[in-house]
This record gives structure tokens, sequence and C-alpha cells, in this order.
């Protein structure tokens, strides 16, 4: 086309493409720029090629929390999504209970990551915290600074008192566009309760159920805070994420080189792994 | 298919009615024939959804009560009830064929898969459906997914009536019609109950035996639709059906004649009852002769709207419709005269028998 | 004067505009007849400014202004949904246009009040829209509408979600409400008695295509193709395929039309005779008319008129009487066409008879 009335468009988007360039794209070409080469610090640069990917790539460390990171990410959707729903299904519809049950579900939602660590750290010591002091009592070994297994626990019943309700919030929006027809019809049809969630609840929250499971996927493989708060990435290596693992190797141990290209990688599962489940899902959506 | 008794049935929305005009229905007792074809005609907010969804048992009314058969069903829930609706909006379960959307009500209520197969088929049949049966429901049109709701209605032996609430709302002016026929046909053929909410005039004529009129939350007048056309009871009736309505103007009664400003129009017979209050002529445009003899009138415009005209007039400083058919002119000097078959006289906004 | 030279819109892969040229004069009303999905929407969104046609130019008043986006244009919009802010009364709804455009109070006060009184919304000035009818709402957009004094004023469907009588009141008040103001109205609508009663101009679309403009009753009385006279028929159009030789119209069950007089010069071959309801009729209306023997299959009555929906060869057909007739189903009754009022199309669906000049 040769008209010329949208050219003036592209100079309202420069300031957010500026802006998008200094926050984003040079921190990123910084990135790369460390990854090939080594340094020391001293702006004295040397070539160092692919040689940090494959020390990365051939590192058990990295896979080891790679592993972890799969895992925790697996068990969060696990827990969270079918719980999410499941709340969000039992919400009221109407009435004074739905402003009270929001402002409880957006409670959490409200409190800074760091601040959740901050919280669950007091709340589990076995010494003064609630939580922990209340299953000594009641008979349990229970101590997450010792035992892995309690680590993760604790680990994974933060973040999922810190992100059920995001799930929950997406599902309830979803659930309530719904009109009342369609409840009145399955009455009348005869459908159960799990025949109504299966075929009319479940097809029309689809579109925010991939929301919710791509922005929990994503933000649980970045989990960085609460672990670091909490069990600072221990006991041994045990709650040592990638996140946790990459700044060890970034500012505990000054190995940039081998960070930047850590980084990449990472960036670059988190990328892949986001696209394989919105293909997924929404080509079983299209299919449907 | 059931007959349906509705007992003195009150329904208020609020919790504690006081006044008459805290109900949204404020009496109704009648009977549904079994089998038979009913609309529920009226404006919105005369009650006729509220009515609707009392009999499907998603509302229970704050007095009366409900028979199915002359069992008391007032207290059952809309599963027990057995009955089928179509509402507003195709309500179709998207993500199943249209084939698994007629058995779900089946499948719902464990009957085995053989007769549901049976029982489907044969529905698909009625309604038009078969050849796209393995479709999923969600790429299809909105007469089709209309046509779905229906039959998950149909495809049960024990229903005991079949609901409709405004169906056609958004279905296009060509898809109305065949829908409309083959809803007949449907209902010839198989005589279901069926009940039909709606505020289109020519939905609820062309598909009721017997057309129910409400209006502000009461019966104004249960017939056929030439009854309704021909003797309305109620000024309403007279306004709300035909289009235009029916013209309505004050007169003196005198015996056998009706004075209007200078104009005395003879009427068919001698009120029977008491000409006191306000009397009221009510005649329909169709019976407003239009032509070179009778009360002069002057026309204020004309409307061709294709198979006939209608001529909006002033006769005594009122306005008046008249409708002339399609190839007739209009005289240059007009001049109307009343056809005594559709006059009808009105005390009160009631309608008074004339004899003799 | 509104002008759309060879518009065109596709979205994706889907055509919702192909090649339409239109022109709207000042202080006309246009009504844009055609099914859901027949691109009345779209149109009016290249028209508004709202979308911009993927090819071809929009025109106003000799000023080419093809992406000049709505807010530059001077348009207002109404809507099948009633559109009002909540929260103001509806004397504050009328007035928005005018307060934005920063209209000196004495003149919003005269201008809010003759729209109102225009649309007989005076005595709910005070009130706030969701505390009115349907039909009160659907008026103050309306108001709004037309105090904006826009040069272009799109209504989409703007009745489809009132009542059946209250449609019926509005309607009969557009066109005075349209002729008080000298803006180009463009009105869309599915239902074909709708446009009847406006009157005014009317462009019928099917599938993204105007396949006639005119005067509505010219379109409606002499359809240039059988998709018009399809679109512009409410009962259906019935029709039915004859051949002709010589002087009639023939078909093997042993109907013979005559072919009308101006129409003699048409080859022999076969036509799709099409024909109003209304103009089928159940008395002979003419000693030309010719009777055919078909199978009623369900008669609908009104109480004024009956519509008796008939099978004859394969073709399903309406007759519309005044009256009341009843008969019983898959009864066989005699029934007369008047060659008088029948529209001939050849094989693409053209009208067969001399094209009319239509002034538009």
């Amino acid at each position: 086309m040769d008209r010329t009335w949208n050219n003036k468009a592209w100079f309202m988007v420069l300031p957010v493409l500026l802006l998008v360039a200094f926050s984003a794209v040079i921190p990123l070409m910084t990135v790369v720029n460390y990854s090939v080469q080594d340094t020391f610090g001293n702006n004295v640069f040397f070539w160092a090629g692919s040689e940090w990917f494959e020390e990365i790539l051939h590192s058990d460390r990295f896979w080891e929390a790679m592993g972890r990171n799969l895992v925790f990410s697996a068990v969060i959707l696990v827990i969270e999504i079918p719980l999410g729903i499941f709340i969000a299904l039992n919400m009221p519809k109407k009435g004074w209970g739905v402003p009270v049950c929001l402002v409880l579900m957006a409670l959490p939602l409200l409190i800074p990551w760091n601040v959740v660590g901050t919280i669950w750290q007091v709340f589990g010591r076995v010494d003064i915290g609630l939580l922990g002091y209340s299953l000594r009592s009641l008979g349990f070994d229970y101590n997450y600074v010792n035992d892995p297994f309690d680590a993760w626990v604790t680990v994974i019943v933060m973040d999922v008192w810190h992100w059920t309700s995001l799930v929950v919030l997406l599902c309830y929006a979803g659930l309530v566009s719904i009109p009342d027809a369609y409840y009145q019809a399955a009455k009348i049809d005869g459908a159960s309760r799990w025949a109504i969630f299966r075929y009319i609840q479940l097809p029309k929250m689809n579109r925010v159920l991939l929301i919710a499971v791509l922005l929990r996927f994503m933000d649980s493989f970045m989990i960085y805070t609460e672990p670091f708060v909490v069990t600072g990435g221990g006991p041994g290596n045990t709650t040592t994420f990638l996140s946790i693992d990459l700044v060890k190797l970034a500012i505990g141990e000054f190995n940039l080189g081998e960070a930047a290209a850590m980084s990449i990688v990472y960036f670059l599962i988190i990328m892949l792994l986001s696209w394989v489940f919105y293909t997924v899902m929404t080509a079983y959506d299209a299919e449907r | 298919m059931a007959r349906i008794d509705c007992n003195h049935i009150r329904h208020a929305y609020g919790p504690h009615p006081k006044s008459d005009k805290d109900f949204a229905l404020k009496e109704v007792h009648h009977a549904f024939e079994d089998g038979g074809a009913y609309a529920l005609l009226g404006p919105s907010g005369c009650g006729k959804t509220t009515l609707l969804n009392i009999i499907s048992g998603l509302l229970y009314p704050s007095h009366g009560e409900l028979l199915f058969d002359g069992k008391d069903v007032t207290n059952l829930s809309t599963q027990e009830r057995n009955i089928a609706q179509v509402f507003q909006f195709p309500v179709i379960y998207d993500t199943m064929t249209v084939y698994d959307n007629l058995a779900f009500p089946l499948r719902n209520r464990g009957v085995p898969e053989p007769d549901v197969d049976r029982k489907v088929r044969e529905t698909l049949e009625m309604t038009g459906l078969a050849d796209m049966a393995k479709k999923k429901a969600r790429g299809l049109t909105a007469d089709q997914k209309q046509k779905i709701s229906l039959g998950r209605g149909l495809v049960r032996s024990d229903v005991n009536a079949i609901l409709f609430d405004e169906p056609l709302t958004v279905i296009d002016p060509h898809m109305k019609w065949v829908l409309r026929s083959q809803l007949k046909q449907l209902h010839r053929r198989f005589g279901f109950t069926m009940v039909y909410v709606t505020h289109d005039q020519t939905e609820a004529l062309t598909f009721a035996e017997n057309v129910v009129v409400m209006y502000e939350g009461e019966i104004v007048q249960i017939g056929s639709p030439a009854e309704l056309f021909e003797r309305p009871k109620h000024t309403f009736v007279g306004y709300f059906i035909g289009s235009p309505g029916m013209n309505v103007m004050p007169v003196e009664v005198e015996g056998r004649s009706a004075r209007l400003g200078s104009q005395t129009i003879e009427l068919p017979g001698v009120p029977k009852a008491g000409t006191a209050g306000a009397i009221e002529l009510g005649i329909r445009p169709e019976y407003v002769r239009l032509g070179a003899s009778g009360m002069p009138v002057s026309i204020r415009k004309v409307e061709d709207i294709g198979r006939h005209k209608v001529v909006r007039a002033s006769f005594e400083g009122r306005d008046i419709a008249a409708i002339v058919g399609e190839d007739e002119d209009i005289p240059a000097d007009p001049r109307i005269a009343f056809d005594p078959a559709g006059i009808n006289l009105y005390a009160d906004s009631w309608r008074v028998e004339m004899g003799g | 004067m509104l002008e759309l030279r060879n518009v065109t819109k596709t979205v994706g892969a889907a055509e919702h505009i192909r090649d339409v040229s239109l022109t709207l004069q000042h202080g006309s009303l246009n009504v844009l007849l055609g099914p859901t999905l027949s691109g009345k929407t779209s149109l009016m969104r290249l028209m508004a400014g709202l979308d911009v046609p993927t090819s071809g130019s929009v025109w106003f008043d000799g000023k080419d202004v093809t992406g000049v986006p709505v807010q530059k244009r001077n348009v207002a919009m109404v809507y099948q949904q009633f559109i009002n802010y909540p929260a103001m009364t509806v004397y504050e709804n009328i007035a928005s246009p005018l307060r934005v455009a920063g209209v000196e109070q004495a003149k919003v006060d005269r201008e809010v009040r003759n729209a109102a009184a225009l649309l007989k919304l005076t005595p709910f000035l005070d009130r706030t829209p969701l505390s009115l009818s349907g039909g009160q709402q659907q008026r103050t957009a309306l108001a709004r509408a037309i105090v904006k004094n826009a040069s272009l004023v799109l209504l989409d469907e703007p009745l489809a979600n009132l009542d059946y009588k209250l449609r019926e009141e509005l309607r009969a008040e557009l066109p005075r409400i349209f002729a008080a103001t000298g803006t180009i109205f463009v009105y869309a609508t599915t239902e074909p008695h709708e446009a009847l009663l406006l009157g005014g101009n009317t462009a019928t679309l099917s599938e993204g295509r105007i396949t006639q403009f005119g005067p509505t009753i010219e379109v409606f009385r002499r359809p240039n193709d059988l998709v018009t006279a399809k679109t512009f028929a409410d009962p259906p159009l019935n029709t039915i395929v004859l051949k002709k030789s010589g002087s009639s119209f023939l078909l093997d069950g042993g109907v013979s039309l005559p072919v009308p007089a101006e129409l003699a010069g048409i080859a022999d071959t076969s036509y799709t005779i099409g024909f109003q309801p209304h103009h089928l009729s159940f008395t002979r209306p003419s000693p030309s008319a010719v009777p055919v023997r078909a199978k009623v299959s369900v008669t609908e009555i009104t109480g004024s008129e009956s519509f008796v929906h008939l099978d004859f060869a394969d073709v399903r057909w309406v007759m519309l009487e005044h009256g009341i007739l009843a008969f019983e189903p898959d009864q066989t009754i005699e029934v007369f066409i008047d060659p008088r009022h029948i529209m001939v199309f050849d094989a693409n669906g053209r009208s067969a008879a001399p094209p009319q000049t239509l002034a538009a």
C-alpha cells in the first residue's frame, strides 16, 4: 500500500522500543557476550567460543539442578491446578461471599516474594515456628534445615500457599462467565455434578487454564527467592534449583562466563517448554 | 406427556411481598391440556418467563401449586419433573458431537446403550440432523444448535412437556419460517405438550392453538389466534396483537350508535352491560375501509410494506391506521368506513358484549 | 456524500467484504439488509473508519478518508446492545458528546432538550439508564447519536433486542427522526419487513457483496437477481424451475405459465420463477391466474392472515392469505399463481426482465 497515514505510528512506539532495548536487549547481549568469553573482572576478555556451553552441558551439577527444577514444576502443576479448580468450583457465585473469597484469595498474591520466604522460614522453625513446633509436638520428626524431604515439602507447601490463589482467580473468572442457561439445561438433562464439570465447566475454562498452566510453569521453573530465603538451597544441594545455582556460580564463585552460558541455556529451556505447553494445549483446543 | 395445572400460582421475587405490585406473577390459575400447543405472549416484565420457570422447576412459586397429570410437583426438582426446555440462546455441549449431545440426557439416566442408539437415531431423523450426527456441535449454525437443544428434549420418551423460552431470538428470518413449520409438524405428529414463551405475536399466533396473553403479572386473555384477533377481551390485547395494533378511540354510546366528535358510528348491536365509565370503540386497521364514501379523514402517511399498505390518517383529531391492499389506490378525497364485523366496544378497557 | 469505491476487506483467508461500491447522499436513510454474517457489520465498520479496507477507498464529500480513524470522522453509532453510561442521568448521557466537544452550556441544554423531545425522553431526563425500559434505554442511545450532529450515523440492528411491539413503535418513529436531521443514516437489519417499514434506500447484502442498491420498494418489487429477491422476502420467496417453450413456461407436472409480454423475446431454456407468498392465492386473483395443485404441509394462522406451507413437486412454498384458512395436513388443494407478479431469473440467477434504471 502506498499510503503514508500510518507511518507516524512508528514514531509513537519508538520510546517503548528504546526502553525495551535498554532494559532487555542490551543486557541480554551482554550476557551473550560474557558467555563466549573469559574474564577475570578487570575488563580483560579472552575468546572462549563454545567452551562454557560445553562445560555446562557436561556438568552433573547443572543436570542435577535441572532435574530438581523439572520435578519441582511438575509437582507444583499437579497440585496447584486441580486444587485451584477445586477451590474455584466451590467458591460462591453471588452474594456477600464473593468479595470475601476474592479478597482472601488475593491476599497471598499481594505479599512480596522474600516476605513469603521469611514468613515460612520462621513458621517452619522447630524452636519458635508455629508449624515446626506443632509438628514436633505431634511427634513428627520435622526439620527442614536437616532433612531434604522436609525441606522440599516446606518449599512446595509454601509455593502452593502462595500461588494456588492465582489459579483459583483465573478459573473463577472462567466459571462466572458461563451463562446460567447452561446449568439449567444440564439440570433438565439430568447431568451429574461430574458431567457438568466435564462437559460444561471444563470446556468453558480451558482458555484460562492454558494461561494458568503457562504462568505457573514458567514461574515455578524460575523459582528463586523463596527457597533461597528458607533453605538457602540446602540441606546440601537438595533444594538448589537452577536459579540458585546460577547465582552461586556468578556471584559466589564469580564465574561469569559459565554463569552467562548457563543463563542462556536456562532461558532457552523455559522458552522451549512453554512453547511445547502452548502448542499442545492450543492444538487440543483447536481439534475439539 | 402430561396435563399441567397451575393452581392459584403467585410469585414474588422479594422475600416479603405486601401489595399486589410486589408480585411478578399476580395469580395464574390455568390448565395446560395434555398434548396442547400453548404460547405465553406478552411484553418484557409481564411474568411469562417467571411462569415458565415455575413450570420447569427452575423457580418455586411463593403461593399455589403445580400439578402434572394431577400429581403435585410443586416441590420437585427440575430433574424429577421430566421436562425439556429450549432456551433463548442455544445451549449445547460444544465438546461433544451432535449424536453425543442427544445421547447425553439418556446416558445421564443410565439408559442401556442399544436403547440410547435407537432413540438418538429416531430423534436425529425427526429433527433433520441425521447427516451431521458425527460433527462437533460447536461448529454448527444457530438454527442447527437450537435443533440440538430441542432434540435433547425429544429424545426422552418420559418427557412431560417441552418448554420454549423465546427460542427463535437468534435465528435469521428465513430460518425462523423453516424451524417454526418443523416445530408445528413435530407437534402434530407426536402430540407433545408444548409451552412457548415469546414477545413476538407472529411466533405466538402461528405456533399455538391457544395463546395466553399476559400483562403485568396476569393473564388477560386465553384464546385461539382468531379470537384474539377478532374479539380482544382487553384493549391491551387489541394493541399487543396485530400490526399495527387495534385503533382505540373514546366514544359516547347511545343505543345502537356511538358518537365520536361530529361522527356517528353504527354499532353491530346494543351493548349488553351498562355503558357508564370510559367507553372506547376498538377497530383493527384491517376492518377500516378506505374509499370514496364514509367519514372524512386526512392522510398523514402511507407505508408501503410490499404485500399491503399501512395508511396513517387523522380522524376527528385522532390517529387512525388502515390497511389497504397492494394494488388498491389511495383516493384523492379519502373517507373511511368501519366494517361492523370488526367493531368492539370497551368499558374501562374490558370488552362489552353487544346483542340484538 | 459518503462513497465507497471498490472496497474489499479480507481478514486472514476470509473475505468479509467483496468489491463494494456504494454512494450515500446526505439526508438519506439507507438500509443494509442481509442475513447474519452477510457483511453488514463489517461494512459499517469500514464506513465508520473502525477498520481500514484491504483495497479500495472511502470518500467523504469529495475527500479521500480511507484510513482516517473514527475519532476524526464525526461518526455516531448505535448498537444492538443498549450502550449508555450507567452512572450518568439520561440528560448527561445525551449531553456527553457535546461536553466532549466543549459546547457551551446554553447550547448543550437546548440541543439535549430538543433531542429528548424528539425521542419522547423528556420525562426521564433525571433518571439513570438502568432504571428505564429497554426501549427507553435505546432511545437514549439514539438521542446521543443524534445530538452529536454527526455527518454519518450508523445503526447496527438497533431494535433487535427490543420487544416486538416496542420495535414496531420505534420503527414507525425513526423515519421522522431521521428526516429531522440532514445526516446520512445507515441502518443494518436482518428483517425484510423492517426495511420496508423504514423505506428510504436499501442495499441487499449476500456473502459480503452488495447485490442491489436502490429505493427500498423498488428493490423489493424489481430485484435484479434471485439472491436479492430471496434476501428481500419474508416469508421466504417461492421459487420453481420451469422450461420456457414459446409463449409458456412449462413443468412436466402439467403447469403452464404464460410468459409475460415484456419477456417474449428471451431464449427458450430453463428459468427460475420466483413469486412472493402473497402472490400465491387460494381464490383466483385474475382471469389469467394459473391453477396448480399442491399438498398442504402446515398451516399457521395469525388471526388476520394464514400462512399455508405447501409442497409442490420438489419445492416448498408458502401461501399468504388474508383471513383464516384451515386445511388438514396432507390435503391437496388448488392454488393460483398470478403471472402478473412473477419474477423470472436465468440460469445465472440474473433477472430476465430488462434492467431497471434506478435512481440511487
